[in-house]
Parts: structure tokens; C-alpha cells; sequence
């Protein structure tokens, strides 16, 4: 088995706020993320992929397919969008680092044809990142 | 949905690796450099990794000022800007950054009780770096 790790970078604005909390509970919970106006941050994925090396090619994956999928499925929607408001999943759900890890897990689940996910790493910043391996 | 939540720290602090049940040359031979008896000091960067559920009403694993304050307190203040010779965790043990990454991981252990620690990396220089997951295999 051989792991093959692809990166990409894409930036971003968010803001953190459960409607079912109220203000102060907001403010308190989430502090300086909760300004509504939203920030942004310059986000790092690395993506690992996992197989066997085909012996014609040499590659576990072709890094054109790899690159085409990662942008049309997670830069196209994400780079230089205010996630809350743009992309379909953060109207409901928070967008913090853990939820986007997960949600670029789903999105390249269901369309990554040719290869198998291991791991999507997101960092937020270079101090912050979170790892999700999928439903374990 | 079970997410791992790394942070980065860093410290700054000074050693010197010496046994005492060596004799000088076995010392010498041993930690060369290292131990010079006027000690050396590093620039640390540690990673704490904590696993669990994301909260659905956060979307948090933890809460990071929570996580942020544990590790200040218990380990920044107590081995940053210090010779770790000095600090008590190291009057019996060589201060070597295997020794430290463990020490730290179980102090963090203790500290963090409401969340799973799954490991702690601790770059010494930006050529060396420990990791420790309590005596766990490492996940990838």
C-alpha cells in the first residue's frame, strides 16, 4: 500500500454562530469568530489517497485526475468564498475546521473515482490543523 | 464523526544531557555535544493532537481556549525559559526530548480529562522531532 498526499490552498471568510444559542452564549462560546461580519483565513489541504501502485503506470493515482477532481470539488466551491453563505452545507451547519475537514471528506467521497481516501488534513492556520479519516 | 485536532506550541528552554552513573567518557561518548556541563538550549515546537466527536452544536472537537490554557499552564510555564536540569520532572531523569515529549504527554493527560490525547510531537530543531501517543502505536 502505498500513500500519496496531494496539497492545495484556498482562502476563505467565516464566521462561527448556532442560531440556537443566544448572543452571549455566542460570544462567549465563540468569542472573536462570532463576528458576524466574518474573517478569513488562508486554509492548507493536504488530501492522502492510498493503493496499490499500478505496475504499467508506476502511479498509485494520476496527479492530473487527483488535481482536476480537488478543483472542482473543493476549490471551485471554497476558494475565495465566505463559506457561511456560499457553500451549501455551512447555512446549517458551523463552518469550523472540523466540519470542513468533513465536508471535503464527503464531497471527494462520493466523486473520487480513482483512488481511495485516507485522510483529509485542513489547516486553518500554520499552528492549527484537524485530521479526519472518515466514519471510524 | 470522530475529528483529531492538532495545535502547535512553542517554548524555549536549555538542557544538558549527562548521567550520573556514566563516568565522564561514557557521558562524552554518549551525548557528545550535548553534554557540555554549561548546558545548550532549543527552540521547542509542540503539537498536541485531542480526538473525539465534533460537537454539533460547535462543530468543535474541543474547545481550543480550553486546550490553549491547559497547555500554558501546565507545561509553557513550567518548562518555558527554564534549564529543564533544574525543573523537577528532570532531578532524576536526562532532560533529552524523548523523556520531555513523555513527560509532557502525561502531564497533558491529567490536565485534559475531558478529551482524548492521542499524541504529542516535539520538534527539538527543525531537523529532530519526537512523537509520543502514550504507548500507542501512532495513527497515520
Amino acid at each position: 500500500m502505498i500513500y500519496l498526499t496531494r496539497k492545495c490552498e484556498f482562502s476563505a471568510s467565516h464566521y462561527y454562530h448556532n442560531p440556537e444559542f443566544t448572543p452571549e452564549e455566542n460570544r462567549r462560546i465563540f468569542g472573536k469568530c462570532n463576528n458576524p461580519n466574518g474573517h478569513g483565513h488562508n486554509y492548507t489541504l493536504e488530501l492522502t489517497v492510498k493503493g496499490e501502485v499500478n505496475p504499467k503506470s508506476g502511479f498509485v493515482v494520476d496527479l492530473k485526475d487527483l488535481k482536476e477532481i480537488l478543483n472542482r470539488e473543493v476549490l471551485d466551491v471554497m476558494d475565495h468564498r465566505f463559506l457561511n453563505k456560499e457553500v451549501p452545507e455551512f447555512a446549517k451547519e458551523i463552518p469550523t475546521t472540523e466540519n470542513i475537514a468533513i465536508s471535503i471528506w464527503r464531497r471527494l467521497q462520493s466523486t473520487l473515482n480513482v483512488a481511495e481516501l485516507h485522510r483529509v488534513r485542513v489547516y486553518e492556520t500554520p499552528d492549527l490543523f484537524v485530521d479526519y479519516y472518515g466514519e471510524e | 464523526m470522530k475529528a483529531y485536532l492538532t495545535k502547535r506550541y512553542r517554548f524555549s528552554a536549555s538542557h544538558r544531557l549527562h548521567n550520573e552513573e556514566f563516568s565522564n567518557e561514557q557521558n562524552r561518548a554518549t551525548y557528545g555535544k550535548c553534554n557540555n556541563p554549561h548546558g545548550h538550549g532549543h527552540n521547542y515546537a509542540l503539537e498536541v493532537t485531542v480526538s473525539g466527536e465534533v460537537d454539533p452544536r460547535t462543530g468543535m472537537v474541543y474547545d481550543l481556549g480550553a486546550l490553549d490554557s491547559a497547555v500554558e499552564r501546565s507545561v509553557i510555564e513550567r518548562f518555558g525559559h527554564e534549564n529543564l536540569n533544574c525543573v523537577r520532572d528532570f532531578a532524576e531523569l536526562v532532560p533529552t526530548s524523548e523523556n520531555l515529549a513523555k513527560k509532557i504527554f502525561e502531564i497533558l493527560k491529567r490536565e485534559l480529562a475531558s478529551v482524548a490525547l492521542d499524541r504529542v510531537k516535539l520538534d527539538e530543531t527543525s531537523q529532530n522531532s519526537f512523537e509520543y501517543a502514550g504507548g500507542s502505536e501512532l495513527r497515520y
